[in-house]
């Protein structure tokens, strides 16, 4: 899982000559040959599906739909305009706000519980690594519909609790909306990250935690001397994709507004679903496709801070 | 660090190493503390609770009637236990069509997670194993690829394939869905970590082709890292919803996800819609069960090939 380290994986792969290598130039070429041979059907596929796409939605972007002489060349109009779109920078301002608080929280758990089943402490680990990675499995439409239902004023519990209590509580109302999103999005991603925590912690060699104990460390201090810095690399890559994940939402407020009236989620919650909104209800492509490279271009740049910084502070320790 | 200098030794310890662990392990703390804990056990229980609360209300409400539904508790069942009922229902409800969608989603995951998990065992054992010119250009451009997000790559792929006139078939959902470049990265470290060059060698000595070497001696090596890259590309594609959400337009050809999106509309147009929560929860029910069932039943699989994957990182 070394996305953090994965350019110097990368760079000694390709830099340092195979080691079984002693052939003639022939063979060489062969060799090479057979390479291309490999890498072809997904490089083909690839840039089918990656490059072009690309390449077109930014061709696209120079183009507005207008009333009078359709699709028009404009430059870099779309992206002028967008710069300026208080729309656009509601969604990035929600979404930046939401990984800000989701992310520390569900990876904290998430290492949390990596650590505790980890310590060989619990009755029925076994069971409960199982059940907390379930939710994993469940796709966003149907997580959404449980939650929505189980938090809805309607039919649901809170509907059940605030008729107990005499309260009228709604989970659902605009302020509280994303704050119940977040409680879907930690429920379906936790136990992900924590099964990759858990890996990596049942990968560190048991020898260190025995030569610590002879030494007199109890287990908080071997948490902290020896657990923690281990899980640092994969800390990086659970941050950086949980950031791109959170960043590209759009499931959850797309199906909310079908099941709960009046939730505050509008039409630019995100700035996916803006997108979305804007190239298929609203046929304004050029501009959704400026959005969607200008997004894109937002997330590389975040999750490529995150792992300078991730590694500086790795080598600082 | 180097992918191609690891030992076949190395990599039989990494696999074989959980249930290893877990004896010794076991043995420090009765050494060392041999009570298990009460308070973490009930602390992690109660995320654990949190986790199955969801499916249990789901499981429940599966098994209630419409009116019963709209009537009782969350968590209490209802009056009647109308799950064979609600089912048989799903099957029937506008002609059958959740079958129809059923079998797609089915025809998209197997197709998908097959083709991609195999190009990606190709792609990773060349970039591990074999020469090929421009070879950095090609990891720098997929390997930067993974943190493009999938949703900002939806709409560009979506105008292409309009371009093209591929949108409503469903070749636009499978064929985006057969390359994974995130899968094509662990295979890449699965086979510098788990297949020796030297027994690679020793194939091509004996006579053996590239692509018989490749099928005859690599492969059954990758198991344990196909079964995991083919079952997270399994549960992304069975899962997808924002692809088919644009890309397909005619209902015969949706999938799961975007059926039961469809049919929960249907339910919420409030007042003049059809009330059919009941078939909405049991046709949720019935999409998840079937991972459920995988995850659970090639765990064994899958947590040795993601730890693999994690000792590399």
């Amino acid at each position: 899982m070394g996305l953090a380290r994965r350019f110097d994986v990368t760079a000694s792969a390709t830099a340092s000559p195979d080691a079984s290598r002693h052939s003639a130039p022939t063979r060489k070429r062969r060799r090479s040959q057979i390479g291309l041979a490999f890498i072809a059907p997904f490089g083909v596929l690839f840039t089918l599906v990656f490059i072009v796409p690309i390449l077109y939605a930014a061709y696209l972007s120079l183009f507005q739909e207008r009333l009078l002489g359709g699709n028009t060349f404009v430059g870099l109009a779309n992206y002028g305009k967008l710069v300026q779109d208080p729309q656009f920078w509601d969604g990035v301002g929600r979404v930046f706000r939401f990984t800000l608080v989701q992310v520390p929280i569900m990876l904290i758990l998430a290492m949390a519980l990596a650590l505790a089943l980890d310590s060989m402490r619990l009755h029925g680990t076994r069971f409960m690594r199982v059940t907390i990675f379930l939710p994993y499995a469940v796709p966003a439409i149907v997580s959404t519909l449980m939650w929505g239902f189980l938090l809805g004023v309607k039919y649901g519990l809170f509907g059940s609790l605030n008729d107990a209590l005499g309260t009228d509580f709604d989970p659902f109302a605009p302020d509280t909306t994303l704050i119940s999103i977040g409680v879907m999005v930690t429920w379906a991603f936790t136990g992900f990250n924590m099964l990759i925590f858990y890996a990596v912690l049942k990968a560190v060699p048991r020898e260190l935690y025995e030569a610590a104990a002879i030494d007199g460390a109890n287990e908080f201090q071997i948490v902290r001397a020896v657990k923690l810095p281990a899980l640092r690399g994969s800390l990086v890559v659970t941050v950086i994709f949980s950031i791109i994940g959170t960043f590209q939402m759009f499931n959850e407020p797309q199906i909310l507004p079908t099941m709960v009236a009046n939730s505050g989620v509008t039409t630019y919650y995100t700035p996916n679903l803006y997108a979305y909104n804007l190239a298929f209800t609203g046929s304004q492509q050029g501009y959704a496709a400026a959005l969607a490279l200008v997004m894109a271009a937002i997330t590389i740049a975040v999750a490529y801070a995150v792992q300078i910084r991730g590694l500086r502070n790795a080598s600082d320790k | 660090m180097h992918p191609t200098s690891s030992l076949p030794a190395e990599a039989g310890k990494a696999l074989s190493t959980p249930a290893r662990r877990s004896r010794r392990g076991h043995r420090l703390y009765t050494l060392d503390n041999p009570r298990k804990s009460a308070t973490l056990t009930v602390m992690t229980g109660l995320f654990t609770l949190y986790c199955l609360l969801p499916l249990v209300w789901l499981v429940i409400n599966a098994t209630k009637s419409q009116a019963d539904f709209v009537s009782s508790f969350g968590l209490a069942p209802g009056r009647e236990f109308a799950l064979w009922d609600n089912i048989v229902e799903v099957f029937r409800y506008q002609d059958g069509i959740f079958s129809r969608w059923l079998l797609n989603t089915v025809v998209y995951v197997v197709l998908g997670a097959t083709v991609s998990t195999f190009l990606a065992a190709l792609g990773g054992y060349a970039l591990a194993n074999l020469d090929f010119r421009g070879k950095r250009v090609f990891l720098f451009v997929v390997l930067g690829s993974i943190s493009v997000p999938g949703i900002a790559l939806a709409i560009p792929q979506f105008l292409l394939f309009a371009q093209l006139g591929m949108t409503n078939t469903p070749w636009a959902v499978l064929i985006p869905s057969f390359i994974n470049p995130f899968g094509l990265y662990l295979m890449w470290v699965f086979t510098a970590e788990a297949v020796p060059t030297g027994l690679l060698e020793a194939a091509k000595i004996d006579g053996a082709g590239e692509f018989r070497t490749f099928f005859q001696i690599a492969l059954p090596l990758l198991a344990p890292a196909s079964v995991t890259v083919l079952l997270f590309s399994f549960v992304s594609i069975w899962n997808n919803y924002f692809l088919p959400l644009i890309m397909l337009k005619d209902p015969d050809w949706y999938p799961l996800t975007i059926g039961i999106n469809q049919w929960n509309k249907l339910g919420s147009t409030a007042g003049n819609g059809a009330l059919i929560q009941n078939l909405v929860i049991t046709s949720a029910l019935l999409t998840i069960v079937p991972l459920i069932i995988a995850f659970l039943s090639l765990q064994r699989y899958w947590q040795s090939g993601l730890s693999l994957g994690a000792v590399k990182g």
